[in-house]
């Protein structure tokens, strides 16, 4: 946020301003979505960028890879496809008699590639950028205020919200208590706790919003932001930028060819 | 002579009908050092809220002279800083930088100025060098010093702070009674904490039920036990 803690001349590729980082990234996401199903090498060639990336802006292969799972469940939702999808067969599952066809695998083996590169490339961004950063280089780059104030909300209070879901699901816990041979409550009845947890959750959050609200008022604030950062576009950024608009030019150029 | 805080005749109900502040006179001078006690519900918070405008019963609320309305508003919030119970509330933005130079940039000063702001604030807490901390990573005691830079980087008259104490461990709020000793401002604190009055505060208001039941010099306030009990205070 500071203009001292930061100084675009001397960083190089490590300080490219954040809206290149943006406009990079998703240049770079479509440029994924964009490659023909099964040609591996490209995506190969896309991941040695991504990575070539990650090492210039300092960001640890590990902390890439670890940020990245969040995106596994996702991949549950397609996990059906190379039995699904009519094909070659290649592979029986002994026992179940279900078959995997060959175009099924490539399908799926193709989303799962695509998934991959597009979290890391989302998960370099997050990493190698500082919130306020983000947030400024959004609304710079033509995001509605309102949408940029909820992402920084979001950022802020996720967090807080999730402690106080802990808290609720841990004092619910501790009035758990079973006795031994009696009945467990009905599924019906732990739902409606449930539900009514969730309700409350849902309170507090409304609550804590006001009071948030009314702290921003008693500040001066008015409505609109004011931030006191001050980036430049420098040529490095116009690089990065007009590298990867290349690289999606060369991606779409392949497909038509 | 006229007083920093004026207040007469205030009434206000929240919008569910329960009345929360009865009839309420009050004036509090320039440089004093008030603690506002009473039981749960008393009307404490809601009293701290009238202070800058944020809630506006029936009655006079006057700040340095100017009434507490729509149009002053902009003034009287450079006045009084409220510092909320739950730092949380308060620390909205992504880093501590972000939400202590908050007050000034909507103060209208330029940005040199913001940023020594943020240093003086944070220094006079403790907290120098916490600049590029996330609110979210820090502990409770850290984030109610720095929900007191964010009001102080606004250099106002008033300090108006609710529960500063409750739920600190016993470092944490040796820290923020040092803090609170060492403050030139009209202090305005809303606690359940008799000690910290006792320390920290010349002057006591116990409210009860929306009212004012007593005010008075702190040491006698507090050496009167039967009356205390009576107001659910000990
Ligand atoms: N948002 C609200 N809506 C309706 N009633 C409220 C609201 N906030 C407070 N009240 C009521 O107003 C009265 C005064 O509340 P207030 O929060 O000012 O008390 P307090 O003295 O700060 O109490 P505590 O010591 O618990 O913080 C209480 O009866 C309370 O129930
Ligand atoms: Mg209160």
């Amino acid at each position: 946020m500071q203009g001292s803690t930061r100084s675009p001349e001397t960083g190089g590729m490590r300080s490219l301003d954040p809206r290149t980082k943006v406009v990079a990234v998703v240049l770079f996401i479509l440029a994924v979505n964009l490659i023909p199903a099964g040609a591996w090498p490209v995506y190969l060639v896309l991941l040695a960028l991504l990575w070539s990336a990650a090492v210039v802006l300092h960001v640890g292969m590990l902390v890439l890879l670890r940020r990245s799972l969040v995106a596994v469940p996702f991949v549950l939702a397609v996990v059906v496809l190379p039995f699904t999808t009519p094909g070659a067969a290649i592979y029986e599952l002994p026992g179940l008699g279900w078959q995997i066809s060959r175009e099924g695998m490539t399908l799926f083996l193709t989303i799962l590639c695509r998934f991959f590169l597009a979290v890391q490339a989302a998960v370099l961004l997050a990493a190698s950028t500082p919130v306020s950063e983000l947030l400024w280089g959004l609304r710079k780059l033509g995001v509605p205020t309102t949408l940029v104030a909820i992402i920084g909300f979001m950022y802020r209070y996720l967090f807080v919200i999730g402690e106080e879901a802990g808290q609720m699901i841990r004092a619910r816990a501790a009035r758990s208590a079973q006795i031994p041979h009696h009945r467990r409550p009905s599924v019906f009845w732990q739902g409606r706790v449930s539900g009514l947890m969730v309700g409350s959750l849902f309170l507090r959050a409304l609550a804590r919003s006001e009071r948030i609200y009314v702290a921003m008022l008693s500040r001066g604030y008015d409505g609109h932001p004011r931030s006191m950062l001050h980036l430049r576009m420098v040529a490095w950024d116009w690089i990065v930028v007009i590298g990867s608009g290349l690289l999606l030019a060369l991606i779409l150029w392949g497909r038509m060819a | 002579m006229s007083c920093l805080v004026e207040i007469k005749n205030l009434s206000f109900s929240y919008q569910d009908g329960r009345t929360a502040l009865q009839e309420l006179d009050l004036s509090i001078c320039e440089g004093e050092k008030v603690g506002i006690v009473g039981s749960n519900g008393a009307g404490k918070s809601t009293l701290l809220l009238q202070l800058n405008g944020v809630l506006q019963g029936t009655g006079d609320v006057r700040i340095a002279g100017d009434q507490v309305c729509r149009q002053n508003l902009g003034r009287i919030r450079s006045l009084v800083g409220l510092v909320f119970q739950d730092p949380d509330d308060q620390l909205f933005s992504p880093t501590v930088f972000e939400d202590v130079a908050f007050g000034p940039l909507y103060m209208g000063l330029d940005e040199s100025a913001v940023s020594l702001r943020v240093r003086e604030a944070l220094e006079s807490v403790g907290m120098d060098g916490m600049e590029e901390r996330v609110p979210n990573r820090m502990s409770l005691g850290e984030k109610k010093l720095v929900a007191i830079a964010t009001v102080l980087a606004m250099r106002p008259r008033i300090l108006a702070l609710d529960e500063p104490t409750a739920a600190l461990d016993a470092r944490a709020r040796r820290t923020i009674l040092g803090v609170l000793k060492h403050l030139d401002e009209t202090l305005v604190v809303a606690t359940h904490d008799l000690s910290l009055v006792a320390e920290v505060l010349d002057r006591t208001i116990v409210m009860d039920r929306g009212e004012v039941v007593a005010d008075g010099p702190t040491a006698e306030i507090l050496r009167d036990e039967a009356f205390l009990a009576e107001h659910g205070l000990i």
